[in-house]
């Protein structure tokens, strides 16, 4: 193949993805041009192989993998918690909610109890945390879309959940702060009041973003129509989160396959028929206030008392007691030293992530280190739509498309 | 157990020779490479198991065989059921049938499976490498590729350290 097209080796030659491409191409009849990997409309390192008929995509062929850093492989060589410091690195506008996935999955595989307050903060971070994504994502896809000043308010309001953050875990994103059986700490006494300012806050300034978008005519313009995905093609092409809820499918893990306490908050599934960026768009945005409507709600209702599983074989005992306690001190030194070791056999636990299902498929041999992990991530998964919805639409349309199915190469590549 | 997923577990166990099991309140069904994409257009089909959501592989070498379990995690949104498929898989040239023609979506997966494991996908429409760089040679997340720290060998000692390198030896 390679010999064939004469070309050195860190080419890729065009005989590969041949049966990607029409034949008009080889005629010189259309273009091949490379969108990406450095390129801003594409939210991180996404290469996009276009064959453009004038302004007109004929075919579009993503490549990902620019950012793979063998994240499943890396995490066979560490312990449960070691690898837990891993999963914030995925998708890192979700942080929280990785590190939900992983420790639901390991508390699934060794039946390990998590207290209500840790369940509930849980919930009130990981809420926090999409409402943080979906600014990101809001913000970023109307700067594609040239409406520049959103991206600023919307940033402006993702510094609040930010600091939350960092209040609770000490780091601004990549906080770790969940972990098996609990969490790392309890929340410091100033968080409460934090979190309620900042949802006394959000909704004048969701209806500020919406003044500015929702019916601007030239926002509809760009994503009225544009990238319409059928039911029946969202259900083929596997894609969950909102963009399977914008075409009509009103399913969310949530609410479908309850976790940390999901069932005892009120809120409700947004969903839209048309299936168009359009529809997407305004999912996201009731999206928003849904997860502040769950985060109030978790906060009138959070209980007091532990934070962390009092099972010392999995969960390390509290500071206080390793001074007073040998037994804590031995359980201390074997969590840390050689790590807990979970019964074999395998689970999948699936979380909503801001993106749709992010499924963690862990395997565990009796060992501390697990077997395997994988990350079933909602990006990699969503992001196969992206050819045909761009199929026949305009450059332009293009860079809305890739906006609305809100990629995050953290997560695609792993 | 739910009652509808009861009757697919039966149909696949009657049709298809599947072997149940159950963990953690997970039903995985084991089965041959030759009967699954029947059994995924039966689940599909006759029990509305619309959405492929998970499809990786475990190498288990060098302590068992068949060295490889290939995972398929199906999803019914209309009655909230989800099941796993495990299709065992020999080392020697491993290769299975492609879902493509059942779940659009497994083609990105199986890409994975063919450039993480090295596990041949009969009948994929482009089956090229899909988070390594494409010229990368190796298969990483079987247990014989290494994290790194890797024994250097010199001419004088290439045999002696090649014994215990941990690699299958085929």
């Amino acid at each position: 193949m390679l010999e064939q097209s004469n070309v050195t080796i860190t080419e890729v030659s065009v005989d590969e993805i041949r049966h990607l491409i029409s034949d008009r191409a080889p005629k010189g009849e259309t273009v091949l041009l490379n969108m990406g990997p450095q390129h801003p409309s594409t939210h991180g390192v996404l290469r996009l192989l276009l064959e453009l008929d004038g302004e007109i995509v004929v075919n579009c062929i993503p490549d990902v993998g620019f950012l793979h850093t063998g994240v499943e492989k890396n995490m066979e060589a560490k312990t449960y918690v070691k690898a837990a410091v891993m999963t914030d690195r995925l998708d890192y506008l979700n942080t929280v909610g990785n590190n939900l996935a992983y420790c639901l999955a390991i508390e699934k595989l060794v039946d390990l109890d998590v207290p209500p307050r840790a369940q509930a903060i849980r919930v009130i971070l990981t809420e926090l945390q999409r409402i943080a994504s979906h600014l990101v994502w809001l913000g970023t896809h109307a700067l594609d879309l040239a409406a520049m000043s959103v991206f600023l308010y919307c940033f402006r309001e993702r510094e609040h959940i930010l600091d939350i953050l960092e209040m609770v875990g000490g780091q601004r994103m990549m906080t770790t702060y969940i972990r098996p059986g609990g969490l790392w700490r309890d929340t410091p006494v100033e968080f409460e009041d934090a979190v309620r300012k900042f949802l006394d806050l959000l909704p004048a300034r969701i209806d500020e973003y919406e003044a500015l978008l929702t019916k601007n005519p030239l926002f509809i313009e760009r994503t009225r129509n544009i990238g319409v995905l059928a039911k029946e093609d969202a259900l083929r092409w596997g894609a969950t989160g909102p963009i399977l809820r914008a075409s009509g499918v009103a399913h969310d893990l949530r609410k479908a396959r309850p976790y940390s306490g999901y069932e005892l908050y009120d809120f409700d599934i947004p969903s839209m028929t048309a299936g168009d960026t359009y529809a997407r768009y305004v999912v996201r945005v009731e999206e928003m206030r849904q997860s502040a409507r769950i985060v109030r709600q978790a906060l009138d209702k959070l209980p007091y008392g532990p934070v962390r599983s009092s099972n010392r074989k999995y969960v390390p005992p509290p500071r206080s007691d390793i001074g007073t306690s040998m037994e804590a001190l031995i359980h201390h030194f074997k969590l840390w030293t050689e790590g807990f070791t979970p019964p074999e056999g395998a689970v999948y636990h699936a979380v909503e992530s801001p993106r749709g299902e992010l499924g963690v498929y862990l395997e565990s041999d009796g060992s501390p280190k697990p077997y395997r992990v994988h990350w079933r991530t909602p990006s990699f998964v969503n992001m196969q739509v992206l050819p045909s919805l761009a199929k026949g639409r305009l450059v332009a349309d293009l860079v809305a498309l890739i906006g609305t199915i809100d990629i995050v190469l953290g997560d695609v590549d792993r | 157990m739910d009652d509808k997923l009861q009757k697919a577990v039966e149909a696949l166990t009657n049709r298809c020779a599947a072997q149940t099991s159950e963990f953690r309140s997970d039903i995985s069904l084991m089965l041959a490479a030759e009967q699954l994409v029947e059994a995924c257009q039966i689940l599909h089909e006759e029990f509305g198991f619309e959405i492929l959501a998970e499809l990786t592989a475990v190498d288990y070498w060098p302590q068992q065989r068949p060295r490889f379990h290939v995972i398929y995690g199906l999803r019914c949104l209309q009655d909230n059921l989800f099941l796993m498929l495990r299709v065992p898989l020999d080392g020697n040239a491993p290769s299975l049938p492609t879902l493509t023609t059942v779940y659009a979506n497994a083609n990105w997966f199986e890409r994975e499976l063919w450039d993480m494991f090295g596990i041949q996908i009969e009948g994929h429409p482009d089956l090229r490498r899909i988070l390594m760089p494409y010229e990368w040679e190796g298969h990483p997340l079987r247990k014989d590729y290494p994290l790194g720290y890797e024994e250097v060998q010199f001419s004088f000692n290439f045999d002696e350290i090649d014994i215990r390198k941990p690699y299958a030896k085929e």
